[in-house]
């Protein structure tokens, strides 16, 4: 156990490393959402109502994290691909599971930042300051969102491992998240066969609880569904994992670009 | 006629060979479902906020994403020459420079017209806007005029790519910005008057307003102020590409930093 949790450790704080010097998955990670959550709030201050506001910073806070995650995720194994170092990993006796779920948790750390970045943006430039009226629930809502969506990446990581431009399906994935998970419009308002696609993201439970959490209610129940939800990717993931990577071992495609 | 031939057929070869996200699996994501989910994000948002209407939000979201091909496939054209180890052959060629340049940005102008097309219909079809049958030839040749402006704006940023080795990071805070001070999703009259004047120095602006009032049923002369100004942009951004790509070139001989990755 102790080894895991040293390996596990020491392979989150050198990814850690590695996307904080990276400008295009550090400070890019931030400031897209950042502008994208500009224009949101832009637009809802236009009628001036101090309700829609508080919607939207909220969820403007929190979206930043499905980019960090989402984008980068789906792309992982093929940065590696392209390193060269996607056979070493998946030679190696660790798992790939115990080297992937310390990356997602990394990137879900540079969600982190960008919620820190975008309520002191929403403060400094919107004059916007959040009600929250409970902030260690508030907080425990974000820590879930950043967990079930590290397990929700690794997910993503494994089953793109075949797509050779998975860069391009993280990308475009940025915006459905945006608009299934409740960030920025309720996930109500939204057509009623597509949303129970949004209730199988664990971050839309996770926002649910967010609000919860901000509003003053008990935000347990979408926390528990969120860690459910997230722990199915995550065992599909394990699986799915495997299978993939025994494929492309079987086929000898794990290198071809 | 050696430099038509550069203009035209060189243009179309680089522009092939550089832009490698006309291959499908990228080109679809990318440049197909992209555009179409912030057009419905940003449709849903104003939905939500009770701020304008449907046509609003797929105009100035369809014409926005036309800057993305106009940005990074200039981008491409011009940076992708050193990831190709090409770019040294590239510069060393006696070809004249404003053909050589020039004419990388026609079929991205192509490019990003055909996105932001896409867009259009795509949301016309998807939110059910109401766009007048009539209007549309007009709205054609204003998305031609805003794509053209965004290359000028892709040919500078191109060229500063030869400096800054960041291009895909470059591309899109240029395109943040847009997003944010162009008018997309909030009109210019309702941002803050220094975030409206900076865009209207900025190509997008006075092409999605005229694309908007077009759709509105307005006639190609009523917004043909608009047009010309859109052009003005996008000749100032042109030629601002173009001066700083010969600076950049000279800087990088002197320096011997062409290369350098």
């Amino acid at each position: 156990m102790r080894q895991l949790l040293h390996q596990q450790w020491v392979c989150y704080r050198l990814q850690l490393r590695v996307l904080s010097t990276s400008l295009f998955d550090g400070m890019l990670a931030v400031f897209f959402p950042l502008m994208f959550a500009t224009a949101a709030l832009l637009l809802y201050r236009i009628n001036g109502d101090a309700d829609s506001l508080q919607y939207a910073g909220l969820g403007a806070a929190i979206m930043g994290m499905w980019t960090c995650q989402g984008v980068i995720a789906a792309s992982l194994l093929t940065r590696e691909r392209w390193a060269g170092t996607l056979e070493l990993l998946v030679a190696a006796p660790t798992s790939l599971t115990r080297v992937l779920v310390p990356t997602t948790m990394a990137l879900s750390t540079i969600g982190l930042y960008c919620v820190v970045a975008t309520v002191l943006w929403e403060r400094w430039v919107f004059d916007l300051r959040l009600e929250i009226a409970s902030w260690p629930l508030f907080v425990v809502g974000v820590l879930m969102a950043a967990l079930s969506l590290a397990l929700f990446g690794f997910f993503l990581s494994v089953t793109a491992v075949r797509y050779r431009s998975s860069w391009a399906l993280g990308a475009a994935l940025e915006y459905p998240g945006w608009l299934l998970c409740g960030f920025l419009i309720p996930v109500s308002s939204l057509p009623e066969w597509i949303q129970p696609l949004s209730w199988a993201i664990p971050t839309t439970w996770a926002m649910a609880g967010v609000r919860e959490a901000a509003n003053g209610g008990s935000p347990w129940a979408d926390l528990a569904v969120c860690a459910a939800v997230g722990l199915v990717y995550a065992g599909l993931a394990a699986y799915l994992g495997r299978r993939l990577v025994d494929s492309a071992r079987k086929h000898a495609t794990l290198a071809l670009t | 006629m050696t430099s038509l031939r550069i203009f035209f057929i060189g243009g179309l070869m680089s522009y092939r060979a550089m832009f490698n996200w006309l291959s499908p699996w990228i080109l679809v994501p990318s440049l197909i479902v992209s555009p179409i989910c912030q057009i419905l994000l940003f449709a849903y948002i104003g939905r939500s906020a009770g701020v304008g209407n449907d046509e609003f939000y797929v105009i100035g979201n369809a014409l926005n994403y036309a800057a993305i091909p106009c940005l990074f496939a200039m981008g491409a054209t011009i940076g992708g020459e050193r990831e190709g180890h090409t770019l040294g052959i590239v510069l060393a060629t006696p070809a004249r420079r404003i053909p050589l340049f020039l004419g990388r940005a026609l079929p991205v102008i192509a490019n990003g017209w055909g996105v932001a097309m896409v867009g259009v219909l795509a949301g016309v079809l998807l939110l059910d806007v109401d766009i007048p049958a009539g209007a549309w030839p007009s709205i054609l040749l204003a998305v031609v005029v805003t794509s053209a402006s965004c290359t000028g704006l892709g040919l500078a940023m191109g060229a500063v790519a030869l400096r800054v080795r960041e291009s895909a990071v470059l591309g899109n805070v240029v395109f943040c910005l847009l997003l944010v001070f162009c008018g997309v999703n909030v009109a210019l009259d309702d941002l803050p008057a220094w975030m409206a004047s900076v865009g209207t120095w900025l190509p997008l602006s006075h092409g999605i307003e005229a694309a908007r009032m077009l759709a509105d049923g307005s006639g190609l002369g009523a917004v043909d102020g608009l047009l010309l100004r859109e052009v003005g942009v996008g000749l100032l951004y042109t030629v601002a590409g173009l001066a700083l790509l010969r600076f950049f070139e000279d800087e990088s001989r002197r320096s011997a930093s062409l290369d350098r990755n």
